[in-house]
């Protein structure tokens, strides 16, 4: 599903970061895989090359055999197939939550309005925050605006769907609801790719825990394996100071 | 809303009334002062002959050209058609019946009255306001297209966009507008008009190379506005639309420029403002807009200080009337 070959990305002004050094792993289709590290790991740089948001510098990024990092490659439609929720949201202010569930749709896939509306509704349901279609974004708590944002993007049908950070602009209360639709859509078989520092989401869903440091993934492993008995002293010391 | 927050409402209320007199007291004292000023001035003011350049009572009288004499007179209803025949032609006049003057077989001469008849005709004040106006809509949509365009270009990654967009902006804005209505005019309206005339086309008249000049302008300045506008919307928008498979395009129209437009209408207003008497430099290029017909008035009517007090204010009336403008379309936007 999607394949990284060594992929290095340096960060320039105001000095050069190695963001990402040499990175390589996997994430087969209908598997959920768990992002963690600490900050400034490369954890949501890694998540940003996956669709070009970030042009990485060197290796191969591969999603569905196509090359991301290919220039000649029609990264828009790439896109259409990658849905992506941000730590803080980013739905269209100017918009409805209808239409923000709705507009892509319609000027990416060319849908009717009528099937673009059906589908936003279902949508909306299914996150649990149909009662609000009519609503502008900022009329709703952050734990529905995110909600709204997986809803706008499972909208354009995603094979994969990358999370970065999708809890860590939550009151503590709301994290909860956003977590429950992100365990529906693993339950359902989507291949997802999470940053997160929610543990105890990664421990309950996650098929595979990738931890990550200084650029580079340290560790990799299913979940039982990798909170009860890391092998990397960085791993441990990591998780003595979260858990 | 608002940045003031000081004073408990309660005890506000009365320092509140006694600052609304303030401002009166304020005003009054200008005008008073104002007035005052004008009664030491050694000047006969005329208020009564301005109305004249709005509007005027004009009487016009239809003059026969032959020597002959009238042959018909036809009434019908308000109009009267009048036949006059002599050196072997015969002409037909049309007069309203109210202002006829001649009657069936009297002799005439040429030049001779058959009719006369008044009707209200547009002063020279409101046919400048009215140039003015047009000048300026013109100026002020064709700016905010050149502007767009130039804020998009400024902030394309393209060199060749960006560097003529910089190019422009700074040309223009680092020139002054009287010399480039004269480059417009001068240069570039020769130019054009000789090569139209070349091709056996009409000549542009001076109004289309004023509004040029005057687009040109605003839009350097509108597409600084465009630019910081856009850049003001947060990364993460575009990140959004991007991420959801919209090309750049897509993006710009349906997601950042109309949250960027909310937010550059107060400073497109106050350009706006300042394209309407910005236009009052086309006079020098015998474009007869407001200013330079006030200044032929007061050549003639030698009525100065009544005439360019009238024509200050009517480009308050107009400016004003942008800002009301702007001021709706905001609070409409700010709805949605």
């Amino acid at each position: 599903m999607i394949e990284v070959r060594n992929v290095s990305k340096i960060f320039y002004p105001p000095e050069p970061i190695q963001a990402l050094n040499d990175v390589s792993c996997k994430i087969e289709p209908g598997e959920v895989v768990v992002i963690i590290g600490p900050s400034g790991s490369g954890k949501s740089t890694l998540l940003r090359c996956l669709n070009r948001l970030e042009y990485a510098d060197a290796g191969h990024i591969l999603i569905e055999g196509i090359e991301v990092l290919d220039p000649k490659t029609n990264i828009n439609k790439v896109r259409t197939e990658v849905g992506m929720v941000f730590q803080s949201f980013n739905l269209f202010p100017h918009k409805t939550v209808v239409q923000n569930v709705m507009l892509a749709q319609r000027v990416v896939r060319k849908r009717s309005k009528e099937a673009a509306r059906d589908k936003a509704m279902s949508l909306l349901d299914k996150v649990g925050i149909k009662e609000k279609a009519n609503v502008y974004p900022d009329q709703l708590s952050g734990g529905q605006q995110q909600r709204v944002a997986i809803a706008r993007a499972l909208a354009m049908d995603p094979k994969v769907m990358l999370f970065d950070e999708p809890t860590s602009a939550l009151d503590p209360e709301m994290i909860g609801e956003v977590l429950d639709v992100m365990k529906t859509l693993a339950r359902e078989g989507m291949t997802m790719a999470v940053v997160t520092h929610e543990m105890g989401f990664a421990r309950e869903v996650a098929d595979r825990v990738i931890f990550m440091d200084h650029g580079a993934i340290v560790e990799v492993g299913p979940p039982e394996h990798f909170f009860t008995n890391p092998t990397h002293e960085r791993t441990k010391l990591f998780l003595s100071q979260i858990l | 809303m608002g940045i003031p927050t000081g004073g408990s409402p309660r005890r506000a209320k009365g320092a509140y009334f006694l600052w609304v007199a303030v401002f009166c007291l304020l005003i009054l004292g200008t005008v008073g002062s104002l007035y005052y000023a004008t009664q030491k001035v050694d000047y006969v003011w005329r208020w009564y002959r301005v109305p004249q350049y709005f509007f005027y009572h004009e009487s016009v009288e239809i003059r026969s050209e032959l020597d002959g004499e009238v042959k018909a007179v036809a009434t019908d209803g308000d109009q009267t058609r009048i036949t006059v025949e002599g050196e072997g032609k015969s002409l037909g006049y049309q007069v309203p019946s109210k202002g006829l003057r001649v009657a069936r077989g009297d002799r005439i001469y040429p030049g001779d009255v058959l009719g006369s008849f008044e009707r209200w005709r547009v002063g020279i004040l409101l046919q400048g306001l009215w140039v003015t106006l047009k000048v300026s809509l013109l100026a002020i949509i064709f700016g905010i297209l050149l502007g767009l365009f130039a804020g998009l270009a400024r902030i394309s990654s393209n060199p060749a966009l960006k560097w003529s967009a910089i190019t422009y902006i700074e040309l223009i804005r680092g020139s002054p507008l009287l010399v480039q209505i004269f480059i417009w005019y001068f240069v570039l309206g020769t130019v054009i008009n000789t090569l139209l005339a070349r091709q056996g086309m009409q000549q542009l008249p001076p109004l289309w190379f004023g509004v040029a000049a005057l687009a040109f302008f605003a839009g350097a300045y509108v597409a600084e506005i465009v630019r910081s506008g856009i850049q003001s919307i947060h990364r993460g928008q575009m990140e959004a639309a991007r991420s959801l498979g919209m090309s750049y395009p897509q993006a710009m129209v349906q997601v950042i420029l109309p949250q960027a437009l909310r937010r550059i209408l107060p400073p497109l207003a106050g350009q706006f403002i300042s394209l309407v008497k910005d236009s009052s430099l086309l006079g020098i290029i015998a474009i007869r807009e407001l200013t330079k017909a006030t200044r032929e008035v007061v050549t003639t009517s030698l009525q100065p200080f009544e005439l360019w007090f009238v024509c200050a204010l009517l480009y308050l009336i107009l400016t004003f009337g942008l800002s009301m403008f702007v001021q709706y379309l905001e609070r409409r936007t700010a709805a949605a």
